[in-house]
């Protein structure tokens, strides 16, 4: 199945180029931000509260139209979008819910095929508010993938999940992502998940690309591997937080430098 | 003063055994639905109005027996006064009711939907909505006549207003992520309607709905005491003047009736229309 992407691993699935967005007078939450993401790499984005993660994947989305600001965003034709609340309308069943805005006659079919492919079969007729939060996480997994994303974006997917739930899904999101190939960028707070599961992380300070980092830890990775710990310290020294207990005092020293 | 006796901690002994018989329901919540719980008020009416005339508490010129009640809807079953007087007045307040719901919904939407029909819809609404729709039926007997289309707009324009508001409180409402998803799943304007505006308006609209339906029985009934010459309020305009109380109390139920039955139906259609919501009422 991901054998359609080989030819294409060059194309340019996102470039974004001097974007600039801001909410208010006083500043801006982008700061003339470059990025470029090639189709089929998976890109995990982190950064401290305010740095513009959350903002940028909405740019991305277009979903920021009454937001001011300047710059170049291309992004493919297929777009989807996975929340971290799962967005589920309550009123519509799941296979309803994974389906909603699909044309064709075969769209049930695909939902069905989505559903599976997310571990839900036999739930297509259930109410969202009767699956649990892992459930109601795959289904809009399902509601992405089945509409063939060129690029998915997800904003913390799972950071409202429990730590068991969520390594279920670290699993299930490789597993899709092995089959379907598309670009991926994952906005998260989680260091760990960052290092799992992406291709290349990008930490974003103060609205540009602080540092561009990429992962060649392999398909098996562990938080174990010597590698993995390293590049956690870096990625947390990133972010102003040092993985030490002895050097707290650095740590505010880098507190205060950032604020 | 308080005092407070701190025994040791019994350690090492296993407690007794308690079985645990929890009635399963939610502590806070109404607890489980009683089957008949709508009928137990009026059933434990109709017995006091019993035992009151069997004993003659109650004078048969105040208010009539109810046997005295039975056999005169039976006679007027049988001559079929009662059928045709229903019909005509069940036809009144169904028309007006779906005018009045029809009206009310396109409103609600129009206004919801956009700033600009809220602009112009909005505000009338809300002043019509503080005159009381029975203070212009002079007005409208005026520029209608006191024939059918006066009574059935009369009952129209007390609909129009619970449908209008409790809809477009509805709409308004709903959460405005979810217009967010429909812009990532590329979801048209007519799609938009379909699948989020209108199912996330529905429970105020039937909220909107429960109150139509008692205030175009109220309107039916106070049209039909103007001018009528049909009509269960014609029936019963007829017997106050010769003095029949039985009739007068047969009317009565029948528009009890009436009322009982079109809210059970909308209380339905709510059970059914609202599957999805996991509210109080259902656990």
């Amino acid at each position: 199945m991901a054998t359609h992407a080989g030819e294409s691993l060059k194309e340019t699935a996102v470039r974004v180029e001097g974007l600039h967005r801001s909410f208010s007078e006083a500043g801006g939450v982008l700061n003339g931000l470059d990025l470029t993401i090639e189709a089929g790499e998976f890109v995990a984005l982190i950064g401290r509260s305010g740095s513009g993660k959350s903002t940028l994947l909405r740019a991305l989305a277009g979903l920021d139209r009454a937001v001011a600001g300047s710059g170049v965003v291309e992004v493919p034709e297929r777009v989807s979008v996975v929340f971290q609340d799962s967005r589920l309308l309550p009123w519509r069943r799941v296979l309803d819910n994974v389906i909603l805005g699909l044309g064709g006659s075969d769209a049930r079919t695909r939902g069905f095929e989505a559903l599976s492919e997310v571990g839900l079969e036999g739930r297509d007729q259930a109410w969202p508010h009767h699956l649990s939060g892992g459930e109601q996480q795959r289904a809009a997994l399902a509601r992405s993938l089945v509409r063939d994303p060129q690029l998915l974006l997800a904003d913390e997917p799972f950071g409202a999940l429990d730590a068991l739930t969520r390594i279920k899904m670290h699993k299930l999101l490789k597993k899709l992502y092995a089959a379907h190939n598309p670009a991926i960028l994952l906005v998260t707070h989680d260091v760990d998940e960052a290092i799992a599961l992406a291709d290349r992380v990008i930490v974003l300070v103060d609205g540009v690309v602080g540092s561009d980092i990429r992962i060649d830890l392999g398909s098996k990775r562990s938080p174990g591997d010597p590698r993995f710990a390293s590049l956690r310290a870096q990625l947390l020294a990133e972010l102003g937080v040092v993985d030490s207990a002895d050097s707290a005092d650095s740590a505010d020293s880098v507190e205060e430098e950032v604020a | 003063m308080a005092t407070t006796a701190v025994e040791a901690p019994v350690v090492g002994v296993v407690s007794e055994k308690v079985t645990d018989e929890r009635v399963v329901r939610r502590r806070l919540g109404p607890g489980p639905r009683i089957p008949g719980t709508l009928w137990i008020g009026p059933v434990l009416l109709l017995v006091l109005w019993i035992v009151a005339s069997a004993t003659g508490v109650l004078d048969p010129r105040t208010l009539s027996e109810p046997w005295v009640v039975v056999e005169t809807a039976q006679r007027l079953i049988a001559d079929g006064r009662l059928p045709e007087a229903l019909a005509t007045s069940a036809y009144r307040a169904a028309l007006g009711l779906v005018i009045g719901v029809g009206v009310g919904l396109v409103l609600a939407l129009v206004s919801g939907l956009s700033r600009v029909g809220e602009a112009l819809i909005d505000g009338p609404v809300q002043v019509k909505r503080a005159i009381p729709s029975l203070a212009l039926m002079p007005l409208l007997i005026l520029w209608l006549g006191i024939g059918e289309p006066m009574k059935v707009i009369t009952i129209a324009l007390g609909v129009l207003i619970p449908i209008y508001i409790h809809t477009h409180n509805g709409l308004r409402g709903i959460d405005s992520r979810y217009a967010e998803l429909a812009e990532t799943v590329s979801l048209r304007r007519g799609a938009f309607v379909r699948h989020v505006v209108l199912p996330g308006a529905t429970p105020g609209f039937l909220l909107g709905l429960r109150f139509a339906v008692l205030n175009a029985l109220l309107s039916l009934v106070v049209v039909e005491q103007v001018n009528a010459t049909s009509g269960i309020g014609h029936m019963i305009t007829l017997a106050s003047s010769y003095g029949q109380t039985e009739i007068i109390v047969v009317g009565l139920v029948v528009y009890a009736l009436l009322g009982l039955v079109a809210d059970g139906i909308v209380r339905f259609i709510e059970r059914k229309a609202l599957a999805w919501r996991r509210t109080l009422e259902s656990h």
